[in-house]
This record gives C-alpha cells, structure tokens and sequence, in this order.
C-alpha cells in the first residue's frame, strides 16, 4: 500500500493535480472527438444512406472516403495523444516524482511496494 | 485460374508443408519460452519483459482473428459498403482503449482485468463478477473461433473436422501451458507478420490487375456484382438503424472489455510501453482493414465470375468465408493459396492461444489464488493451477467446438463484444475514474450488464429465430449494447448511492488508486528498474 501521507500530500500538490488535470483534459477530448468521427459515420449510415451513395471518383461513392477517413483518423488522434504524453505528460511525471520525494528513485521504491 | 476447386482437391499439401514449418517454428519457440517461464508473472506476463513495439504486433496478431480476415472480406464480397462499417467499428475502440485505459491499466493491474476492477473494493465479489464475466467474453469467442478452425481447416486442408479441432486444442494446450505468455507473444507477433504480408501481396497483386487504381477496381465490380450500383451504399445496416448504431457500441466500447486483449498490457515495463504498444496495434489493424476491403472487392470481380469458385447458381464454393481463400488463388496461384491457407490456420492457433492463457489466468490468478485461496496460495501453485486450467479450458474448447459443429455461430463474436461492452468495460472505466464507485454498484452494474446482454442476445433474431428456429423474435434488434451497457452505467451509479458504512473507506482508498494510476508509483514491475 502507498503511504498515506504521501497520497495526501500528492492529491494536494499542486504539480500533480496539474499533470491530472492535463491528461484527463486530452484523454476526453481526444475520446470525444474519436466517438463524434465514429458515430457520424454510423449515422450517416443508419439514416442518411443516399448521402453516403454519392459519386465521387469514377464509380466510388463518398461513404468510401469517409469510412477511410475514420480508420485514418483513428490512427492519427492515437499518434497525437502518443506524441502529447512522451513530450509532456511524461517530464510532468518524472519531476514529481524526483521533487515530492527528494530521494529520488530510491524515494520512489520506498513509497510504491503495494502487490495487488 | 482454372484449378479445380479446392473441396475436391482432399489434402492441400502447399497448405500442410507452410503450415507444418510454421508449427514446427513456434514449438520450437514454446520450448525456448519455457525455459524462461517459471514465476506467475512470467506466465501471466512474460515477465513484464515485452517491448512496446513487439506487444503492438502481438497485439494486433491476437486480434485481427480469422473471422475478420476471412470474415470481413466475405462479407465485402457479399454486400460491398456495409462491411466497411464492421471493420471500422472492429479499429475505433483501440483509440479508446489508448485515451482512457490503456496507462492506468498498466499502472493498477497485474496479471487481469480483474485485478484493477477490484482494486478498491470488495475483492472476493468484484473478483467473482469480473472472472466470470471475463470467462463468458471467452468462451464465446473461443467456441466461434474453434467451429470456424474445424470448418475452415476441412475445407483448405482436407482434414475430417474432428482432427482439425485435436489439432487446434493439442496445440494451444501445449503452447500456453509449457511457454505462458512468452510463446503466446511470439505465435502472434509471428502470425501477425504473416498474416500482414499475405494480406498486402494479395492487395498488391488485385490493384496490378486493374493498374492500381482503385476506379477501375470498383467500376469491374460494380458491373460483375449481381447487386451493381447497390455494393457501394449501405443496404442491410440503414435498413435497421437502431441496430446499426447498438452495433456500433458494442464494437467501439467492447473492445476495451475483451479479457484477452487488456491482458496483454501488462506484458510491458510500464505505461510508456502500454503507450507504444497501442499505437503500434492501432496502425497494423487499421492498415489490415484497408486490405480486407481491397481483397474483398478484388473477390467480387475475380472469383464471383469464375466457375471454378462459384456453383450454377453463384453461391461460393465451400461459403461465403472462402471468399479470400479463393482470391489468393485466382491472383497468386497455388502457392498463394496454401499459404493463405496455412495463415489462416495460424491466425487461429494465435487467437485461441490468447484467449485460453486469458481464461487460465481468470481461473487461477483471480478464482483460486485471491477467492478461494484469498491469497494464501503459493506462487508454485498458482501456476501449476494455472496449467491444469490451461488443458481442462483446451478440452472444453475442443469439445465445445465438436458440439457446436453443425451450429450457426456467427452470432458468437457479436455476443462476446456485447457482454464486454455491457459488464467489463463498464467496470474497468467506473473503476478507474469514479471515486463513488462502491462494491454495491460494480455488483449490481455488473450483473445486470452480463445478464442483460445475454438475455438479449438470446432473444433477438440471431439466436430465437435463426437458432431456436421460433417465428418472431422478442427483441428485434441485432446487437443489444444500445440498451445493456446504458443499463450497466446506470445500475453501478445507483447501487453506488445505495449508502453502506464501508463506502467511506472505499472513497479513501480511490485516492491511493488515483495516485498509483497517475504516477505509476508502486506499479509492477516498477522496482525491477
């Protein structure tokens, strides 16, 4: 178990309440926009089908470039949240974890041996 | 292209020499693998020692199954655009997964799901619930992928069904349980990488045919597709919208509640890993549906209008499953064709590999080792627990999947991705986000989710009408996520505001969780570095 006092004193720290708040701020955009891309699909499907039949490249109708959009930008908001968390979310972290701790590393192992 | 088709060919022996060299490849990395496999966490986790590029392959290996390789393009190549919403549906939950799981996950759990549903509350219930939720997810698609083994193996290699389920059982029992984890990994990241070229040569060999570009494809299928103009706009699904979008649910949220899936993420050293390892999975998969799309509609045109693959009256040799099957040899001779054929094979060992080390570690980390045991087990007997699961859930699939035999069980899949949406996914977000979450709630959430999917599913036209053979169905839609996991949420926030004494403990101790989770601190595998 973490110690107590630690948590407490994390759940106040300025820093963390920082990286939380960032993380969960892009976690949900990101969620967000990845179920409104998805679902606007589905919709279209389920109540705009003719929409999706349009021509739009030789016999290829629109529904084609949208559905490929989807997969594509499913991928890419993936990569986006990958590249936000290396460059930022993971500085934030380490710097709590040396600076609330002083110790370092061995600060850490001290703090953190729960075994679920 | 004027080969005789495969049903009448007995054995494929293109088909058993890849196969039998890729056998023999992965028994010889399972004996490796269990040279390394001695602790739990090597067997559940492989020791925490996968990178997060190879846990993505793997990854993407343990869940681009057969069914949606051959599934998919057989249903492009039946009915055009509506399978585009499948595939779609089959990649957008690895975002999700990525966004609000996928770390904390990593930073709670050790060997399950379940150890991160429970981490707060009431172990031995929530253990219960999440186990057994987590085993119904599996068997169903356990029993989907053995009947499709048995048919597909009959068909491409000439073997009696029964065989094809010995062998498939025989091999994943040996498999999981003599290398764990590691020799899991490393059948799938092999499987995905074969799977990957077979797909990409044969997309490459379609668009030659039609000097790559996609029009030329499209306008040739257009014309040969007895449906023409129809292939290219949604039919069946904007036919019924409401299971249109309740399969959409169950596809988007079910795939962060899949046991076998949120199990390998704890096979990496830390977030960061988790990190690489979905984005990794999310591009292979993504990229893999791309080509399922380009070989189903190179099937319509290529073996729809070739008699050797179709009967008199244009059904597919063999069903519709064989569509891809089919396209490999009409574009890539017989060459292509077993090795198609043995990727197929392999696709499916991988798969049920996953799922039974899934079902194992259901059994023996949460069922024996913390309920019944409640922690008093050794290590030692937990694995060997583990093991004996191993051969018992092996034989249970084989048997199973000798029962099932002459079922229909395409609805088998669809259920599995239900329940994961309705009971696990539910558990997993609240758990890990609601500090209000209380034992009462994931119970009550929990269970309603799990039976309520069910029950649905038993009662909608899949099951009453095509299996039961009844005249009307009682639910009328397809997919029941729209209504269970609603329904799950709802039921965990009320029986969260039931109030009980112990609730205030349980609010407390989300702190701690909230900080391990944000933090990694005291993580697994965290003092290894």
């Amino acid at each position: 178990m973490l110690d107590r006092i630690a948590v407490a004193a994390l759940r106040r720290d300025s820093h963390f309440l920082a990286l939380a708040e960032a993380r969960a701020k892009v976690g949900w955009t990101l969620a967000g926009a990845m179920i409104v891309l998805y679902f606007g699909f589905v919709f279209l499907v389920a109540f705009a089908p003719s929409v999706l039949a349009t021509p739009v490249w030789g016999v290829i109708t629109l529904g084609f470039p949208l559905g490929l959009l989807v997969i594509v930008s499913a991928v890419v908001l993936t990569a986006v949240y990958v590249s936000i968390a290396n460059a930022r979310f993971d500085p934030m972290q380490r710097e709590i974890l040396q600076r609330g701790f002083g110790t370092g590393e061995a600060g850490v192992r001290k703090l953190g041996d729960r075994q679920p | 292209m004027t080969s005789a088709p495969l049903a009448h060919h007995g054995a494929n022996w293109t088909a058993i020499l890849l196969f039998s060299a890729f056998v023999l490849l992965t028994l010889l990395i399972t004996g490796w693998a269990s040279r390394r496999t001695r602790s739990a966490a090597d067997f559940y986790a492989a020791g925490g020692g996968i990178s997060g590029a190879q846990n993505g392959v793997a990854i993407a290996g343990d869940f681009m199954s057969a069914a949606s390789f051959l599934g998919i393009s057989a249903l492009v190549y039946a009915s055009g655009f509506d399978g585009l919403l499948y595939s779609i549906g089959f990649l957008v939950g690895w975002p999700i997964i990525m966004f609000l799981i996928a770390e904390r996950l990593r930073n709670l759990g050790r060997y399950t799901l379940s150890d991160v549903v429970s981490y707060r509350l009431a172990e031995t219930p929530v253990r219960c619930l999440a186990a057994v939720s987590s085993l119904v997810v599996i068997a169903f698609y356990l029993i989907a992928q053995m009947v499709g083994a048995g048919q597909l193996i009959q068909l491409l290699f000439g073997l009696p069904y029964i065989y094809a389920e010995i062998i498939v059982g025989g091999l994943m029992i040996l498999y999981v349980t003599l290398g764990g984890m590691l020799a899991t990994t490393w059948v799938q990241i092999i499987k995905a990488v074969l799977l990957l070229a077979g797909a990409t040569w044969m997309a490459f060999l379609v668009l030659y045919q039609f000097g790559f570009s996609l029009p030329a494809l499209f306008a040739r299928a257009v014309a040969v597709h007895p449906r023409h103009l129809g292939i290219l706009r949604p039919a069946a699904l904007a036919k019924d919208p409401v299971s249109a979008i309740s399969l959409g649910v169950a596809l988007m949220f079910g795939t962060g509640g899949l046991p076998h899936i949120l199990m390998r993420f704890f096979t990496v050293r830390d977030a960061r890993e988790a990190r690489k390892s979905v984005l990794w999975a999310t591009g292979l998969i993504g990229y893999f549906y791309v080509l399922t799309f380009i070989i189903g509609f190179g099937a319509i045109v290529l073996v729809s209008t070739d008699s050797a693959y179709v009967t008199p009256a244009h059904l597919l040799r063999g069903g519709n499953n064989m569509a891809a099957v089919f396209l490999a040899q009409a574009v890539g001779g017989d060459w292509l064709l077993g090795f198609i054929s043995a990727v197929a094979f392999a696709t499916i060992l991988a798969v049920v590999s996953g799922l039974t080390l899934a079902g194992a570690a259901a059994v023996s980390h949460d069922l024996y080792a913390r309920v019944i045991a409640r922690g008093r087990s050794t290590e030692a007997s937990e694995v060997r627990v583990s093991r004996y699961a191993t051969v018992a859930l092996g034989i249970v699939a084989i048997l199973l999947g000798i029962l099932f035999e002459k079922q229909n069980v395409a609805y088998m899949v669809g259920l599995a991705f239900a329940v994961a949406a309705s009971a696990n996914f539910p558990l997993v977000l609240l758990s890990m986000y609601w500090r209000g979450l209380t034992t009462r709630g994931a119970l009550l959430g929990g269970w309603i989710g799990l039976t309520t999917a069910f029950v649905l599913t038993v009662l909608s036209p899949g099951i009453w009408v095509k299996v039961l053979g009844h005249a009307h169905a009682i639910f009328p839609y397809d997919s029941p996520a729209l209504f269970s996991m609603p329904l799950a949420f709802l039921f965990c926030w009320l029986g969260s505001r039931l109030r009980s004494a112990r609730d205030a403990g349980e609010a407390a101790a989300f702190d701690e969780q909230y900080v391990r989770s944000q933090t990694g601190l005291g993580a697994t595998g965290a003092e290894a570095h």
